[in-house]
């Protein structure tokens, strides 16, 4: 037997240049962060048209101005966005399940969830608020509300449950079949097995994609400006117009992103924890 | 195929037959997985299945609990035949508990809730009553102490006791084990046989596929050697297993003490 060439490795010293390198990764990460947001800002500063540009759209007066108006209209969006949540959670689960129905029977079942699942996520967003926004209330059947705000919501509804079906769908997909034939082997029916085994398992694998289709719905809920529901960016554009100046949808972005960062951040934090799980479940 | 198999299920019908079998026949397609099963299970008998893998014992099992639809042939529990279209196959699987090679609990529930879901939602009890009643169930098998924690807290040879505490606790009038102690590790083993020898002591009706020959001569009062999806020498174990009348079951128990599973 030969010996292995070189000293032998002490854990000891992997460990403390390990150590070393993950300081010296940080302080790399740092000063190439700073250099290079530094560059791309001294590229845009130094350019030709950068003081119209900053006086147009970065204009710190006008962007205090109108920020206070403009949280105050968001309080529309956010209503919303969380009736049309709560909707699609429901809905969506439903249209899911509808979807799953076993035989013949439900065919005609199965094949409204599944035209409903197709038409929304096929047609532009836009064109549905429009269609059911304008359209609808021309018609003036009696009972029908023609409120704006009644038409965002149903239109954002639709759309949204018809993505969410599909998450929902892969969920229960994902559970394992031997988990309802356990349930079935206790004796619950086949809609139990689904209420109280598959849909619960279901619903926790599914969270992170969820949360991303909310993110959608909560940044599409300025859409419905577009049939004259007075939100935030509607609140913006009238601002924009009497200033004759941009800074207010800069404003308008900076709001959406307080709003959005967190739940952002928290889905790739899930995402990347059920990655984590899932990896230690194969092991 | 060496000699005709020999047709099982000769026991008279009496009043306490929990289940009989008659000429039952399952298809995978066209792979003919059993092919005329004859067996009768009285109160309180405990029936071994034995057999090389895919000679149909799970099969057999599945179709008892009617997971799998059955091609041809009866099964009665009671004189009425329960595998008919007709038949309320979620009333049929509540008398009869069944538990798995691989524990199958539900992940996102206690014990204590996995215990208590088929009495609860099945049997309509209240929830005090499933509880105390889950809680003396799991208690005599060990695991009081298990109650709340999640299935993924436990061993595998815990998981396993309470898969059958979850069975027991819907009181069927007969188990079916298909080789429950098969995904365990070896030192697991033996805790789970002795849950099953503590359930036949205490007269529960069983049907038990394994590849635990010791455990089968111990506890069964009938063994049945499944070959290609028949029944091809059934008796007393100290029959089976010292003088089987049929070559291939000496085969296949040779193969076996071969292996040092026996
Ligand atoms: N759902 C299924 N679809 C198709 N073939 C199946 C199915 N289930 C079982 N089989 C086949 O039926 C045959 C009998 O399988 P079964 O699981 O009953 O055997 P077994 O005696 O339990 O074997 P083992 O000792 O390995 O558990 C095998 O050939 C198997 O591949
Ligand atoms: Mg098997």
């Amino acid at each position: 037997m030969t010996p292995p060439s070189g000293p032998p490795v002490q854990p000891a010293a992997i460990n403390g240049r390990r150590r070393r390198d993950g300081g010296r990764s940080t302080l790399i990460a740092l000063v190439s962060t700073v250099v290079f947001f530094s560059l791309v800002g001294w590229v845009i500063v130094s350019s030709s048209s950068w003081p119209q540009v900053q006086q147009d759209f970065f204009d710190g007066g006008v962007f205090w101005r109108s920020l206070p108006e403009i949280v105050g209209a968001l309080i529309t969006n956010i209503q919303l966005f969380l009736i049309a949540e709560v909707l699609v959670l429901a809905l969506g689960l439903l249209l899911a399940v509808l979807r799953s129905l076993p035989g013949p029977v439900f065919f005609p079942v199965r094949l409204l969830a599944i035209a409903w699942a197709d038409v929304f996520r096929g047609l532009p967003s836009i064109l549905i608020i429009y269609l059911l926004g304008f359209g609808v209330s021309a018609l003036g059947i009696p009972g029908l509300p023609n409120d704006p705000f009644f038409w965002a919501v149903v239109s954002l509804t639709l759309v949204y449950t018809a993505y969410v079906s599909e998450v929902y769908r892969a969920g229960i997909e994902s559970i394992h079949p031997s988990q309802a034939a356990a349930a079935r082997s206790l004796g619950l029916t086949r809609a139990q097995a689904l209420r109280h085994v598959v849909i619960p398992q279901a619903v926790r694998r599914v969270i992170p994609p969820l949360l991303n289709d909310f993110i959608g719905l909560q940044k599409d809920s300025v859409l419905v400006s577009l049939i004259g529901v007075v939100e935030a960016f509607r609140t913006a554009n009238i601002q924009q117009e009497a200033l004759f100046n941009y800074t207010p949808y800069v404003a308008l972005g900076a709001v959406f992103l307080v709003m959005t960062l967190p739940l952002t951040r928290l889905t790739d934090y899930l995402v990347a924890r059920d990655r984590r799980r899932y990896l230690a479940g194969a092991r | 195929m060496t000699g005709a198999p020999i047709s099982g299920g000769t026991t008279p019908l009496g009043p306490s037959e929990v289940v009989r079998i008659e000429s039952l026949s399952k298809s995978f397609g066209k792979l003919a997985v059993l092919r005329g099963i004859d067996l009768a299970v009285r109160e309180h008998e405990v029936v071994c299945l034995i057999g090389a893998s895919g000679s149909g014992k799970s099969t057999l099992l599945r179709c008892i609990n009617l997971l799998e639809p059955i091609d041809a042939g009866r099964i009665l529990m009671d004189g009425a035949d329960i595998s008919l279209p007709g038949v309320d196959d979620n009333k049929v699987r509540r008398r009869i508990g069944i538990v798995f090679q691989a524990f199958n609990l539900f992940p996102h529930m206690s014990v204590l809730d996995n215990v208590t879901l088929g009495p609860r939602r099945v049997l309509r009890m209240p929830r005090d009553q499933a509880e105390r009643d889950a809680t003396e169930l799991l208690a005599r098998f060990g695991l009081a102490d298990k109650r709340d924690e999640y299935p993924d807290r436990l061993s595998g040879g815990q998981q396993q006791r309470v898969a059958i505490v979850r069975a027991l606790a819907m009181h069927p009038e007969l188990m079916l084990l298909d080789e429950i102690t098969s995904a365990l590790d070896p030192e697991l083993v033996a805790e789970v046989l002795s849950v099953v020898r503590e359930l036949a002591a205490g007269g529960m009706t069983m049907i038990i596929a394994t590849h635990e020959m010791g455990f089968a001569r111990d506890i069964a009062n009938r063994v049945c050697f499944l070959d290609a999806g028949r029944i091809l020498e059934e008796g007393p174990p100290s029959q089976i297993f010292s003088t089987p009348s049929q070559p291939r079951t000496r085969q296949f128990l040779d193969r076996v003490i071969a292996a040092g599973r026996m």
